[in-house]
């Protein structure tokens, strides 16, 4: 006897929430052969909105917690991923038509920068920071804080890079307490919205990644010109008119990195952490030691 | 026993107040404990569901660009830009005037708001800060209508004093330049059913809001609708306030857990609009505290629009008593002018 088949709704996420898109839009994804797989939801500038204010809301505790605490969560995200190996596996073959060996390689290449950014949390103001020299009795100290809000562009073509690119370009900007507002691919946006869930039910808190699914070209110009936004990656923006994106940046001084394109598309490095902090120096006098 | 309506601090001759004389129409007899119990509780209950569902309805309405920018902008001078905290200094209400003259400095076309509310002892230093903008002066020199001075009186926010000292409290203000007052009634009263001493409380505070220029303070009684707990007990206090002589009703002092909401507001210009219908004369509505967004400021205009007409969306009719609302409205009215949405870096940080 026949089951009749329950497909799962994919929705956008907001604050810790699930929402649908406010405009009631969907649209359809389809496998690498044209085969529906799912309806996904189409945000609107609006759902960006909502987006951007559920991330500045959750800016100041996620900054605000230490720098271990932060690469215990990420390291956890890694945790949960691992659990749910066979489902992104699944999905990386269904959406991209990969192989299932060459999809096993990519989720674990996936979880493995995860666990390589968490490491960084409690590092990188080691490398980024500096005590400087100064000609006083004086302590001046250089240290790299977060940048805010990150609106980002996530990676729209490469093999796995539903997956693995969008791990790339997100886990870097949370390593120094950045939140962001993760525009995911649109072609094949069901890695993203099911890693979602596993950001729902890790320690992250709400508001601290927020998913949109739809068309970058429609909700890009709007991230790129939000005065609440502190920085734009657009790193799977190749596509987009990017150099407009960057100009209505500049409008607000936000800090930008270019589209990559291909496999290495973000790769992991340093510079991608250090491309969200800021540096803040402080004077402290000595003691009468 | 027979109210002491006020009419005896008056000169001899001079005619009961407004407010007695509405009462004495409407009460069929002298205004006591007993009559204004009659009458109050005689009024029909209040459907809740109905109100709730109407209170809904009206928040539906889509209000888009053009229409938008109108009442944002309307908002803005609808907005009694408020401070009533412990900690208020003279810098801090010296920052609110600044803020109420210019709300958004990179924009000249913005009005100005309605008023500024302060606490008593914060009015001269509110005044002073106005200077040639505060109302009485700008009219006086035909410059518009400037920006008034509120104060909260009468034992703000309790209203817990004898009345010796709320009448202090109010005479105080008003010697110090204050244009309106918001009062508190006294709400143990009026839940133990002594609506009577509430009435004589509203008639002399209204009293004590005469200054010798023949001139007076306009009064706004807070219900503080949260602790009246039920539609049908703030329907009888805003009957209660109206008669008693009150220029505008305002739901809440903003400083317990339920403050001014869609229904309780609709409910409050439901009794405006039937004292206009009944007598002809018009009394405002404020509604105070919780009131964040624009989205919801929208609403109440349509609320006001629907229910008591739009000639109540005038200063000397509606007024939002809100703090964090304008830094909303200036965000929208700059995505508005500017296409593209703005920040909190772009406002004041009050």
């Amino acid at each position: 006897m026949s089951r009749l088949a329950v497909p799962k709704t994919y929705k956008l996420y907001i604050g810790g929430k699930f929402p649908r898109s406010e405009s009631g839009r969907s649209y359809e994804v389809v496998s690498a052969e044209g085969a529906f797989l799912a309806n996904a939801a189409q945000a609107s500038r609006k759902d960006a909105r909502d987006a951007v204010v559920a991330a500045r809301a959750a800016g100041k505790g996620w900054a605000g917690t230490t720098a271990y605490n932060r690469g215990q969560v990420l390291y956890r995200i890694a945790e949960l991923l691992e659990g749910r190996r066979v489902q992104f596996v699944d999905e990386l073959v269904r959406s991209e038509g990969l192989t299932s060996e060459r999809a096993e390689a990519a989720v674990d290449l996936a979880i493995d920068r995860w666990v390589w950014y968490a490491g960084w949390a409690d590092k990188y103001a080691q490398v980024l920071g500096n005590g400087n020299p100064v000609a006083g009795p004086y302590f001046n100290l250089s240290v790299p804080e977060p940048t805010g809000v990150v609106a980002i562009i996530g990676p729209q073509t490469g093999e796995g890079h539903s997956l693995v690119g969008f791990v790339s370009a997100v886990a870097p900007a949370l390593v120094a307490g950045n939140t962001v507002v993760v525009v995911a691919s649109e072609k094949a946006p069901l890695s993203a919205i099911s890693l979602s869930e596993v950001l729902a039910t890790s320690d992250v808190p709400g508001g601290v990644v927020n998913v949109l699914t739809g068309s970058p070209q429609e909700i890009a110009p709007w991230l790129a010109s939000h005065a609440d936004v502190n920085a734009l990656d657009l790193v799977g923006a190749g596509a987009l008119d990017w150099v407009q994106l960057q100009v209505d940046a500049a409008e607000t001084l936000k800090r930008v990195l270019a589209p990559e394109d291909g496999v290495g598309a973000a790769a992991p490095s340093l510079d991608r952490i250090s491309a969200f902090t800021e540096t803040k120096t402080v004077w402290h006098t000595k003691g009468l030691l | 026993m027979t109210i002491d309506t006020g009419a005896g601090a008056r000169p001899a001759g001079a005619a009961p107040s407004a407010g007695a004389a509405r009462a004495l129409d409407l009460l069929d007899g002298p205004v006591t404990d007993t009559t204004l119990r009659r009458y109050l509780e005689g009024i029909p209950g209040v459907d809740a569901v109905g109100l709730e569902q109407r209170a809904a309805s009206l928040g539906t309405r889509s209000i888009k660009t053009t229409s938008k920018a109108m009442a944002l902008d309307r908002i803005i001078e609808l907005v009694d830009l408020t401070t009533l905290e412990g900690a208020d200094t003279p810098g801090k209400v010296r920052s609110l005037v600044a803020k109420a003259i210019t709300p958004d400095p990179s924009d000249p076309s913005c009005p100005r708001v309605a008023a500024v509310c302060v606490y008593g002892d914060l009015v001269p230093v509110a005044v002073e800060a106005l200077g040639s903008l505060h109302a009485p002066k700008a009219r006086a020199a035909g410059n518009g209508e400037g920006i008034a001075v509120a104060a909260v009186a009468t034992a703000f926010p309790s209203g817990r004093a004898s009345r010796e000292v709320k009448l202090a409290d109010v005479a105080d203000a008003v010697r110090n330049g204050a244009d309106e007052i918001d009062m508190v009634i006294d709400r143990g009263a009026f839940l133990a059913g002594r609506y009577g001493q509430v009435f004589e409380e509203i008639v002399a505070v209204k009293e004590a809001c005469r200054r010798p220029d023949g001139n007076d303070a306009h009064l706004k009684v807070i219900l503080e609708v949260g602790e009246l707990v039920t539609y049908d007990n703030v329907r009888r206090a805003s009957w209660l306030s109206v008669l008693a002589g009150a220029d505008f009703i305002k739901t809440s002092t903003g400083k317990v857990t339920s403050n001014a909401t869609l229904p309780v507001t609709l409910l409050m210009l439901e009794v405006v609009r039937d004292w206009h219908r009944m007598t002809g004369e018009k009394v405002g509505v404020k509604p105070a505290g919780g009131i964040r967004t624009s989205k919801d400021a929208i609403k109440y205009l349509v609320t006001v629009a629907e229910t008591a007409g739009e000639e109540w969306l005038q200063p000397h009719l509606f007024r939002f008593g809100a703090s964090s609302l304008l830094n909303d409205v200036l965000l929208q009215r700059q995505k508005l002018h500017s296409g593209h949405y703005s920040g909190a870096d772009y406002v004041t940080i009050d």
